[in-house]
């Protein structure tokens, strides 16, 4: 957070103070991302094959004009931008991509870097469009409620197609299939933001006028209301828990940040905790979940043999400090959902404690870099969306990591960038696009003066 | 608001501290606990991932590693897995690893902190060295002679260097081959299941795990005691033996398989395997001094070990005067494995001395670098020197002129003792046949070769069954290998 205010100069120059850009780091930082996971690539190669994989310039050629693409879009468009931001997701999904081709090495018949390197794309071209068209966030704000719509229609969808593995997130047309609830994440985080930053004094007011008897009006209440049932919803209906708890901490955050209550918190922990427990002991795909935290190693003194989770702390155990090294480890006897949910313990395996700090302080970085546009943007919406956006990536990185290793109750959920699946990185894209706006916004130089050299009061009004 | 998004930046790095912290609870605190969970089959994958090193006999490995390509990826293969089964033992991903496989495990399967050269850097690399070969002290000729001489027949065959304790061969039969119990399908399971139930018991390493009543044998302690103990001072003078000899004690008397056994002197009872004598002189040796001649040759010690544990060789250390004479014929409770009375015959060629049998001569990384060498090493004294020269020429004397006539090698000394053990209740069962002896080639400064030979023959006539006529001439298959084709 101290990056942002490093760059500013003494602010006493009476030319107009020009902040810097920094696009030169960015583009900086993008050669090192790309170098490091070609790096990764071919150490994988080297371990396995004792050769170096013959794709291996093409792989890096490949991630290096999307990243010189996504680079010049953002230079163009948003040049004020933060400059971790982009290297951030580069590394981070070219990262998950040498996992996925690593894992692929174990299961021949079922490949999926190819699919994933097409989603990266597709992931990216959407990013470069979005930083193009989208000129001010503010825009976002007029389509709230055709946000919401969307959002829970997608959410609604998958309840008309099969269940995948016990869980009914998934729609399935021909051969793609993509998990609504991701995209719905940020339609619902842009919804969000802009009814809260309508309704922040409604919400305040109410809540300090009124004692504990009446509650808010119909009308400011009814939204919140609405998204707890979705919530809930989406976890009876499609025994998806770790979307509901995404939602849950995603709206509880945001309506703290909009509304300074500590009582919303209170009020979305016990609406949580409530729905939770009913869903928990009601419903068994949740609740065996909740068993397997509690006890991860029951399955082998029973006789069955580990469970999912034992066998992902035993390849995080198997990692210690320094990892075996990419390529040489086996967390591929986790089994089913080794490339997507846990890849983190490929991870924790073969980069070690490490390896896996880093790949958790990258997270930590770009939620801070969200966060700080958020601090520094003047506008209610684009604040809260900052505070959104960053929110989801924060929690979802949470509730997964969290759950391969032990320390919450195991949810599916995709790790941002890393894990396989489409809409999982392609959304995450489009996160990282709208922080890329939302921070050159941030950053960006307030008009000049017209009359230069008159002492003005400070324009910034801190709320 | 700006204060509110601060909590939420202190809220977020929370979570980031709990991840980290929890991510080294896992990765460090309890890594090894996990990495040693039973359930977690890392180790065995590891274990399994590089080729196991060989067994060596005659400096030729009899072992090998298949790459199967599946997760446990090397399985054992055996050359003449039966031949050498009672040497090597079995390594099997399903049931772990006996004898050699077991005793040498760590450098076989490349673990052994001796096989890395920087040992730190293995640590910090987790690279695991290349595995380590055996060689052993067998001869490939001798077992296959011992092998061969037993045909098939349920039976042990352990022959040993008498000056260095060198285990020659080392032979039970039937035997099995170990390759059948390498994998971890189920027709090892299934192979597993009937090699244990099978009432020839092909996995029962008899040379070395199993005891039999050593019978007449056992007489070459005896007179060793009665040597050492000075209750004979000339093996050709008389023993003042009546016949029949009544069990000290009880009005019981013992019968002789030969004639001409009354008042016979120690150099007639063994030459015709006299047990009225024998009996006689062990309880006039009493007790004590029994006991403690049988220790000196390596009964009753639970410790020894080729480096696989041998199974102790038993001489009652409690016993009346009746059970004593018995005992000094090698009946009642007296058992011995046949390494014990290879150990006996051993004694008796190397003036006196037992070594401590060993199989693995040198223990060598994969280029052939030397990590351990094994070489003779004293075990215990059994009698003085000159007992032994006197014990040597009554046991020539029974192989030229006695009941070890099968036995005699043209160009060779040869001394030997039979023994044909009775056993079951009443005796009832079949008799084991026993022959021990040793070899010296007459241009050569010592023995070559000591050994015991038993058959427990189930198919043979009972009548056919003696030392002299079962064991003796396998022992003189063994010994002429070990005397020339070495």
């Amino acid at each position: 957070m101290t990056a942002t205010t490093a760059g500013t100069s003494a602010p006493e120059p009476s030319p107009a103070p020009r902040p810097p850009k920094r696009r030169g780091v960015e583009l900086s930082l993008l050669v090192g991302a790309v170098v490091i996971c070609v790096h990764g690539y071919v150490a994988v190669g080297l371990a396995r094959n004792g050769a170096v994989p013959p794709d291996a310039a093409g792989y890096g050629a490949g991630l290096g004009v999307l990243a010189l693409l996504a680079h010049l879009a953002v230079r163009l468009r948003a040049p004020y931008a933060d400059p971790l931001l982009l290297p951030i997701a580069v590394l981070l999904n070219g990262l998950g991509l040498v996992l996925i081709y690593r894992l692929d090495l174990e299961t021949p018949l079922d490949r999926a870097a190819p699919a994933q390197l097409v989603w990266s794309t597709s992931g990216v071209a959407l990013f470069i469009v979005a930083v193009i068209v989208l000129r001010d966030h503010r825009i976002l704000q007029r389509y709230a409620y055709i946000s919401v719509t969307a959002a829970l229609a997608l959410l609604c969808a998958p309840i008309f197609f099969p269940a995948v593995n016990g869980a009914r997130i998934w729609i399935r047309m021909g051969q793609l299939s993509f998990q609504p609830g991701e995209f719905a994440k940020v339609l619902l985080a842009v919804f969000f933001a802009a009814y809260l930053a309508a309704n922040r004094g409604a919400l305040t007011h109410a809540s300090r006028l009124i004692r504990r008897l009446q509650l808010p009006t119909g009308r400011v209440l009814g939204p919140i209301v609405a998204v707890w049932l979705v919530s809930v919803g989406v976890l009876v209906l499609e025994r998806d828990l770790g979307t509901s708890l995404l939602f849950f901490g995603l709206f509880v955050v945001m309506l703290y940040v909009a509304t300074g209550r500590i009582g919303w918190i209170a009020v979305g922990l016990l609406l949580a905790s409530a729905g939770a427990y009913a869903v928990g002991s009601l419903e068994p795909h949740v609740h065996s979940r909740v068993e397997d935290w509690l006890d991860p190693y029951a399955g082998i003194e029973s006789g069955e043999g580990p469970g999912q989770l034992a066998q992902s702390l035993f390849a995080f155990a198997a990692g210690g400090m320094l990892g075996t090294g990419l390529g040489l480890g086996h967390s591929v006897l986790i089994g089913f959902a080794t490339k997507s949910d846990f890849i983190l313990a490929t991870a924790g395996e073969e980069l070690g404690l490490v390896g896996l700090s880093a790949v958790f302080l990258l997270y930590g970085l770009l939620v801070a870099r969200g966060l700080t546009a958020g601090l520094a943007l003047r506008d209610p919406f684009g604040r809260l969306l900052a505070v959104g956006l960053s929110s989801i990536v924060a929690l979802q990185v949470f509730v997964i990591a969290g759950g391969v290793t032990g320390l919450i109750p195991l949810t599916g959920m995709a790790m941002p960038f890393l894990a396989q699946g489409g809409s999982s990185v392609v959304t995450n894209w489009v996160i990282v696009a709208l922080l890329i706006r939302l921070s050159h916004s941030a950053r960006m130089p307030p008009p000049v003066p017209v009359e230069v050299g008159v002492h003005a009061p400070v324009t910034a009004v801190r709320p | 608001m700006t204060r509110c998004i601060r909590h939420a930046a202190v809220f977020s790095l929370l979570l980031l501290l709990a991840l980290l912290a929890n991510a080294a609870r896992v990765q460090v605190l309890e890594a090894s606990a996990l990495e040693n969970n039973p359930a977690n089959r890392r180790a065995a994958i590891a274990r399994y991932a590089e080729p196991r090193g060989d067994i060596l006999v005659d400096g030729k490995p009899v072992t090998g590693s298949e790459d199967t390509g599946e997760q446990l990826r090397y399985e054992r293969t055996y050359r003449d897995g039966p031949l050498y089964a009672p040497v090597t033992g079995y390594s099997s991903q399903t049931y772990d690893t006996s004898f050699v496989e077991h005793a040498q495990d760590p450098v076989l399967s490349g673990s052994d902190p001796l096989l890395a050269p920087f040992p730190l850097w293995g640590d910090l690399s987790r690279s695991r060295p290349s595995a380590g070969d055996v060689a052993t002290t067998v001869k490939a000729a001798v077992q296959q002679a011992a092998y061969r001489g037993l045909a098939g027949r349920r039976g042990a065959v352990a022959a040993i260097e008498p000056s260095t304790g060198k285990i020659l061969a080392l032979v039970s039969s039937p035997s099995y081959d170990p390759q059948l119990l390498s994998g971890n399908g189920p027709e090892v399971s299934r192979a597993w299941a009937r090699l244990n139930g099978a009432d020839a018991q092909p996995m029962l390493n008899r040379a070395i795990r199993q005891t039999y009543p050593p019978g007449s044998a056992f007489k070459i302690v005896t007179a060793a005691a009665a040597l050492e103990s000075g209750v004979v001072d000339d093996v050709d003078a008389p023993t003042h033996t009546p016949e029949p000899f009544l069990l000290p004690g009880t009005r019981t008397p013992l019968p002789n398989a030969t004639k001409g056994c009354e008042d016979a002197s120690l150099a007639y009872a063994i030459q015709w395997s006299c047990n009225t004598v024998m009996a006689n002189l062990g309880a006039r040796v009493g007790l004590r001094n029994m006991v403690a001649t049988a220790r000196g040759f390596g009964f009753n010690d639970p410790g020894l070990g080729i480096p696989s544990g041998v199974t102790a060789s038993n001489f009652d250390t409690d016993m009346s005067p009746d059970q004593l004479a018995l005992s000094s014929i090698g009946q009642f409770n007296t058992t011995a494995t046949p390494l014990q009375m290879a150990m006996v015959a051993a004694a008796v060629a190397s003036g006196g001395d037992v070594r401590s049998p060993y199989l693995v001569e040198r223990v060598t990384r994969a280029n052939g670098d030397l990590l351990a060498q094994n070489g003779p090493r004293a075990y215990r004294q059994a009698m003085t020197p000159v007992t032994a020269q006197r014990l040597r020429e009554l046991m020539v004397r029974a192989v030229e002129e006695g009941t070890g006539g099968n036995a005699s090698i043209a160009g060779a000394t040869v001394g030997g003792k039979t023994g044909t053990a009775q056993h079951g209740i009443d005796n009832s069962g079949l008799p084991y046949a026993w022959f021990i002896g040793w070899a010296q080639a007459y241009d050569a400064p010592r023995p070559a070769v000591a050994l015991a030979v038993v058959v427990e023959d189930a198919s043979a006539v009972r009548e056919d069954i003696s030392g002299g006529g079962s064991a003796a001439p396998v022992a003189r298959a063994v010994m002429r290998a070990a005397l020339w084709d070495s």
